[in-house]
């Protein structure tokens, strides 16, 4: 096809003369803010080039590092940090409830490690949830509610099998100890019935004082020591029906937490004490 | 290859395979936008997982990108593709009907082989690359057939320059080709066919992996597309291309500059510092050859601004060049390591790629469908009116979408990064993960008007390849004669 340029009648350009399946083209030069700005980009890359690192083993003019960068970012921040995190790390948790400056640094940073390491299970405000996970912001404490109590429970777990100290002793399954599903049933309404909640149960009763009491009281009482829960105060970590009741007796629960030294710093662990203390639970 | 190819001079054009393309990709659509809303009401309401490991958001998530990258705009890339070489080549396609019928049912099969192995949890575990080593094999097979195809109608051409729509479309496809090879070579393991390892490791396996998916977006999305808005834009609005030299100019830059541009996926990783500078200087200096595509799009239309109030396909087309121009102007912006600090990982990127992908190609896709269909059928499109509701409904939705993402996104981005005056995180991430609820539901919302649009179309097309009498020749865009010669 021989190349015929023709101009086109609304713009009044011509065209290159090349012509696919109709279409034609319009021999407009490129747009002059397009190309100016094309080398502006052009030239910025290079200026960007000669002052970061842009070549393999060479740094640019700037010398900086994006590790340098967040080296320098963490020392500062760190050394605006350091002296509270020491003092935080060497006081007891009495000492910094004590203290009003430890104790509103404690609470902030207490705020959000709970939020990150802590909430997933207890909850955003520390009130736990179904399935054995306890409320934290109640005086029903398993363990005991005093700051050092709550400490020992944050640094090594419960049941976790890695940390030596962890609390918690195994309740029996009950199912496997040798009583009979019907017993278990008449033991899961005296359970209920130490906080109104169940039918009087002649048999089950005496059946709690030979199996039950020993560990969790005559009244159900509890007792932390081993980490027994109160049952007369209709407060559940597994459920109040029946049903539930007769489960955690039969199979048994023994519900983890793990253990956060090692995982944690000492400074962080202690505002966490401080903070899950001021919760609403905390005891002296 | 002439001799082999000589044709008949009265053969007509191979169409029959391109009009199946033109189906699936309405079909593929579809199927890809409600796997989108569906994983997008997951991310609102996680109970939507069901709790079964087939309908979790880690298996539906790769069927919906997959879906609408690779088969909706896959079938509507090599359809139209196919039918673009054929026509501005004035040469019948390379290996006939066959040729076309066994790219098309191989490039099905790709498709569903690759969606079974996701929701039956076979993955390479790399984003849009997800298929394992057998599906990738097949797929290799077929766009090699896919290039002689495309390359041989080409020789055979009886013009003597080649079109600027097939210098891109060429680049797309011998550009995914190279990166389809490089990203999935890999060591099939195990007794099973579901399980290989990749050649590389640690960050070179990152370096391959963003090289082959930020230039799936160049490559497959962008120049693949722009050699599709070539064609179409210049027929809908029946004039000139703007500027031939422009278009050598962006062809080439484009390329050449997009090949760099990936690692800014991976700023403040462990890929070395000077890797990533010079992936976001790419990124920059790509930002006026993508805008050439734009420029050449839309002054494409100077002398027939009038027709998109007359031709609703047209205002597709148009509107998808300006959210690419706006797309390629955010990517660029948000290479920039500092911008990137902020967005990186955030919903900014989501929002970021689907004002591409829902405006851009999604867009160009309808407005090239809706001049297609009348040609490829010879029959009137059922209803213009249809395709109003269809652009105002989508339209609605894209910018439901963006917007709560780039909301949200910053959000979310400025959420992480707070600290209290103690020097404290202000924010939990579970935090950050509630604040975003209403703009999940926003952009699910979106979603679901993006999808109805698209099931406007697919019913105003169904009616009109189901019409009962062919249109009048003279109903049909004509072969466009220069305005007012």
């Amino acid at each position: 096809m021989a190349k015929q340029t023709e101009t086109d009648a609304a713009t009044g350009v011509a065209t290159t003369g090349h012509e696919w399946d109709g279409i034609r083209e319009l021999d407009n030069p490129m747009p002059s803010w397009w190309l100016y700005t094309f080398y502006a980009t052009i030239a910025f890359a290079l200026v960007w080039v000669m002052f970061y690192p842009a070549l393999p083993f060479v740094r640019g003019l700037l010398g900086n590092t994006a590790r340098g960068d967040l080296a320098a970012v963490m020392a500062t921040e760190q050394a605006k940090a350091a002296p509270m995190l020491a003092r935080l790390r060497a006081a007891t948790p009495e000492a910094i409830a004590a203290e009003p400056e430890l104790r509103t640094f404690a609470l902030a940073g207490g705020r959000i490690a709970f939020a990150n390491s802590c909430a997933g299970c207890h909850g955003a405000g520390g009130q736990g949830a179904p399935g054995g996970f306890p409320s934290l912001a109640d005086d029903d404490w398993i363990y005991g509610g005093s700051l050092e109590e709550i400490r020992t429970t944050i640094r090594h777990g419960v049941r976790n099998g890695e940390a030596a100290e962890a609390r918690g002793t195994a309740m029996p399954a009950f199912l496997q100890a040798g009583l009979t599903m019907p017993q278990i049933g008449d033991l899961a309404e005296h359970v209920l019935l130490l906080s109104d909640a169940g039918p009087a149960n002649p048999a089950g009763a005496a059946l709690f004082a030979d199996n039950c009491a020993a560990c969790h009281g005559e009244r159900g009482e509890g007792n932390r020591q081993v980490g027994a829960p109160r049952l007369n105060d209709r407060i559940w970590l597994y459920g109040g029906d029946k049903a539930s009741v007769t489960r955690s007796i039969a199979y048994s629960r023994a519900g983890v937490m793990p253990a956060w030294e090692g995982r944690l710093d000492a400074a962080t662990i202690n505002m966490l004490t401080v903070y899950v203390h001021a919760l609403g639970g905390g005891e002296q | 290859m002439a001799a082999i190819a000589a044709p008949i001079p009265t053969e007509p054009d191979v169409e029959a395979p391109v009009r199946a393309f033109a189906i699936a990709t309405v079909f593929w659509g579809i199927a890809g936008f409600l796997a989108g809303v569906v994983i997008a009401a997951q991310l609102a309401f996680p109970l939507l997982n069901l709790d079964l490991e087939w309908t979790t958001f880690g298996r539906l998530r790769p069927l919906h990108t997959s879906a609408v990258i690779f088969a909706f705009g896959g079938n509507a890339l090599i359809g139209t593709s196919l039918f673009i070489v054929q026509r501005t080549c004035r040469a019948r396609l390379f290996g006939g009907e066959e040729m076309g019928w066994f790219l098309f049912w191989g490039y099905q099969f790709f498709i569903v082989t690759a969606a079974v192995g996701y929701l039956f949890g076979v993955t390479q575990g790399k984003e849009y690359a997800e298929p394992e080593w057998y599906v990738d094999l097949w797929l290799t097979l077929v766009w090699v057939v896919y290039l002689v195809t495309f390359g041989g109608t080409i020789l055979k051409r009886k013009e003597p320059h080649i079109y600027v729509a097939n210098w891109f479309l060429l680049a797309f496809i011998i550009t995914v080709a190279m990166l389809h090879i490089v990203n999935n070579l890999a060591l099939p393991v195990g007794d099973g066919v579901g399980k290989s390892y990749g050649l590389a490791s640690g960050v070179q396996d990152a370096m391959i992996q963003w090289w082959y998916g930020h230039n799936a977006v160049g490559f497959f999305l962008t120049a693949g597309f722009l050699g599709m808005m070539y064609y179409f834009i210049p027929k809908q609005a029946g004039r000139p291309v703007y500027s031939y030299r422009l278009s050598i100019v962006h062809f080439w830059s484009l390329i050449f500059l997009y090949i760099w541009a990936g690692p800014h996926h991976l700023h403040y990783t462990a890929l070395p510092d000077w890797a990533q500078t010079l992936g976001m200087v790419f990124s920059i200096m790509l930002w006026m050859p993508s805008w050439g595509g734009m420029i050449n799009g839309l002054m494409t239309l100077s002398g027939a601004w009038d027709k998109l109030r007359t031709d609703p396909g047209l205002r597709f087309s148009v509107t998808a060049v300006g959210f690419y121009a706006m797309a390629t102007f955010e990517g660029p912006v948000m290479s920039i390591r500092a911008v990137n600090s902020l967005s990186h990982y955030t919903d900014w990127t989501i929002g970021h790629v689907h004002s591409g992908a829902l405006g851009w190609n999604g867009f160009i896709i309808f407005g090239a469908l809706y001049w297609l269909i009348p040609v490829l059928w010879k029959k009137r499109l059922y209803s213009e009116r249809l395709v109003s509701w269809h652009f105002w409904v989508a339209t609605l939705g894209i910018v439901l979408y963006i917007t709560a993402m780039w909301v949200s996104g910053i959000m979310q981005g400025l959420m992480w990064r707070a600290y209290d005056e103690h020097g404290f995180l202000q924010y939990a991430f579970v935090e950050t993960v509630a604040a975003m609820h209403p703009y999940y539901v926003i952009r699910m919302l979106g979603g679901l008007l993006y999808l109805s649009g698209a099931l406007i179309m697919a019913w105003n097309i169904y009616r009109t390849v189901t019409a009962k009498e062919e249109a009048a020749p003279a109903a049909l865009p004509a072969a466009l004669p220069m305005a007012a010669e």
